[in-house]
């Protein structure tokens, strides 16, 4: 069966009816933005994940991969967008490979928006498409309920307004690459700063007709402070209250051994080099 | 008990009031609340020494998602002759709903004040300590949602620390944190402060080993502890960071340094 698994639905329905809150999902409240330039687009993201008012990840990537020439950023619920940019890249290769063609930006903002449309808001992907196709350069957002936009420079997610205020104040048309990188990082910069959901580090991609370029943790404003004392323990500090040494040969007494030959060439999986 | 139970909202999404999900109403009925509370986030943290206290708060406000001030203290001096408190020897921190805590602040600072002419001597921390207490009670059905701390030198010279829920349940202790990280800060401190869970090493074997003793930890040591706490906090902790304003109470007097914290 393809899809979701909703076999829990009713148990789950009739918990949330008992007062059991629904389990917190990891939430990118992010800054994600894009802009287009002569010769291309920039997208960038922060990369702090956030559960609630903690801090779930200081270090993680929203910039997720599509095809080659096409890459989006997400906002919103971290496993939804993680999921479904893997669907569509996953769906986008294969109907290349049956058109014999690159894929194009508008095949995948039409995917992913009839995709969302479907599951009418609740796969909480806000996504920032980009790429450059054989049609020209492309910067579309989609948004969880299925709508979309195509425009000259977007930003989404929590830190959308700080980020926007600097695009409305900077952007200009006809950017160089440097100029649509550094408007791009400046407006992650404000949602850092400025927005709690976002933070940590800037990730900028640059996508040309010739190659894509991803600058993993472009700019580090905000290392980790050194502390100022050490927190190592003097061994013996926790106490043993019992201890139990199983050895490696008497394994056997606990769990069924076996010991397995190794599988002959043909059956070998294939993995990358 | 209440005790520094804290309120659901500060450990859940920290939804201002007026976002909190609502349960169901009834049907057709038209609801119309008044919410006068706002979660404004930030952390404060005590520790008492053998003849000092240190009160330390980071300086960040907020609502939702937004910064509304970098700098907003959360430590303040309390019961001085003049306004600028420089012969104050009690420091209040207060943490939760700004405008409650400044109100709060401001009503204890009056009253030490009075005290201090009526009487022509300065309060005792422990006699603020009840005041504070039973002001916080005269409000048990309409509550200053404010998580106060209380410092001072008591009457043998000793650091002393008392902590409130927003109800005035109180209790001296050796130190505590309150707000928005104190479940992440307050497990470091048992560890650190009172030494909880550390044992002598080779002292004995199983249950019979034991435990590290406790000393009182000098100055300096409690102000590495407090920074390096604030830095853990702000490191997991959104609504935690911009600045560290720190609080040192001595018999010579009360001295504050702020430092930075990070801003993201």
């Amino acid at each position: 069966m393809p899809g979701f698994d909703f076999s829990n639905y009713n148990r789950n329905a009739a918990l949330h009816a008992r007062g059991v809150p629904l389990p917190k999902a990891t939430s990118t409240g992010t800054t994600i933005v894009g802009c287009i330039y002569d010769g291309g687009v920039v997208i960038a993201a922060d990369t702090r994940a956030t559960s609630g008012p903690i801090v779930a990840d200081k270090n993680c990537e929203k910039l997720h991969y599509i095809s080659p020439n096409i890459w989006c950023a997400g906002a919103g619920t971290a496993a939804d967008t993680e999921f479904t940019t893997a669907l569509i890249s996953s769906q986008l290769e294969l109907h290349s490979l049956s058109t014999g063609r690159k894929p194009r930006v508008v095949t995948c903002m039409t995917l992913l928006k009839q995709h969302l449309f479907r599951y009418q808001g609740h796969i909480g992907a806000y996504l920032v498409v980009a790429g450059v196709d054989p049609t020209g350069t492309h910067l579309f957002t989609v948004h969880a309920h299925g709508s979309t936009d195509k425009l000259p420079y977007v930003t989404m997610g929590s830190g959308s307004l700080a980020a926007m205020s600097v695009f409305e104040t900077q952007w200009r048309p006809k950017l160089t690459q440097e100029d649509a990188v550094k408007l791009c990082s400046d407006a992650i910069l404000a949602g850092i700063f400025n927005d709690l959901g976002s933070g940590s580090n800037v990730d900028v991609a640059v996508i040309t007709s010739e190659k894509t370029t991803l600058k993993r943790n472009y700019i580090k404003p905000n290392e980790r402070t050194q502390k100022l004392k050490s927190y190592k323990f003097a061994r013996g500090t926790t106490n043993v209250l019992n201890e139990k040494i199983i050895r490696k040969e008497d394994l056997g007494n606990f769990v069924t051994v076996e010991e397995i030959s190794v599988a002959g060439p043909g059956d070998q999986m294939e993995v990358d080099a | 008990m209440a005790m520094f139970s804290q309120n659901p909202t500060m450990n859940g999404p920290n939804y201002s009031f007026s976002d909190t999900p609502r349960t169901k109403a009834p049907e057709g009925a038209r609801e119309h609340r008044f919410d006068p509370y706002t979660d404004n986030g930030g952390s404060t943290l005590a520790i008492a020494g053998a003849d000092f206290t240190i009160m330390a708060g980071d300086t960040r406000l907020t609502s939702g998602y937004n910064i509304n001030s970098r700098y907003h203290p959360k430590v303040f001096k309390i019961g001085g002759t003049t306004s600028d408190q420089h012969d104050a020897t009690i420091a209040l921190s207060v943490v939760g709903f700004a405008a409650d805590g400044e109100a709060l602040k401001e009503r204890l600072d009056a009253i030490c004040k009075m005290y201090r002419y009526r009487h022509g001597k300065p309060m005792s921390v422990k006699a603020c300590a009840q005041r504070l207490s039973t002001i916080l009670y005269q409000k048990r059905f309409f509550p200053y949602y404010a998580y106060a701390i209380l410092g001072g030198l008591d009457e043998e010279g000793k650091g002393a620390v008392y902590s409130y829920d927003p109800v005035g349940s109180y209790e001296r202790e050796q130190c505590r944190a309150g707000g928005a990280a104190a479940s992440l800060i307050m497990p470091f401190l048992d560890n650190q402060v009172n030494f909880k869970n550390q044992y002598i090493p080779g002292s004995g074997e199983g249950h019979a080993l034991q435990e590290r003793e406790r000393k009182p930890l000098s100055r300096q040591e409690v102000e590495t502890l407090v920074k390096d706490a604030f830095d853990g906090a702000v490191e997991r902790h959104i609504e935690v960071g911009d600045g560290l304003q720190m609080m040192i109470i001595t018999k010579d007097g009360i001295q504050e340094v702020t430092m930075p914290l990070k801003k993201d």
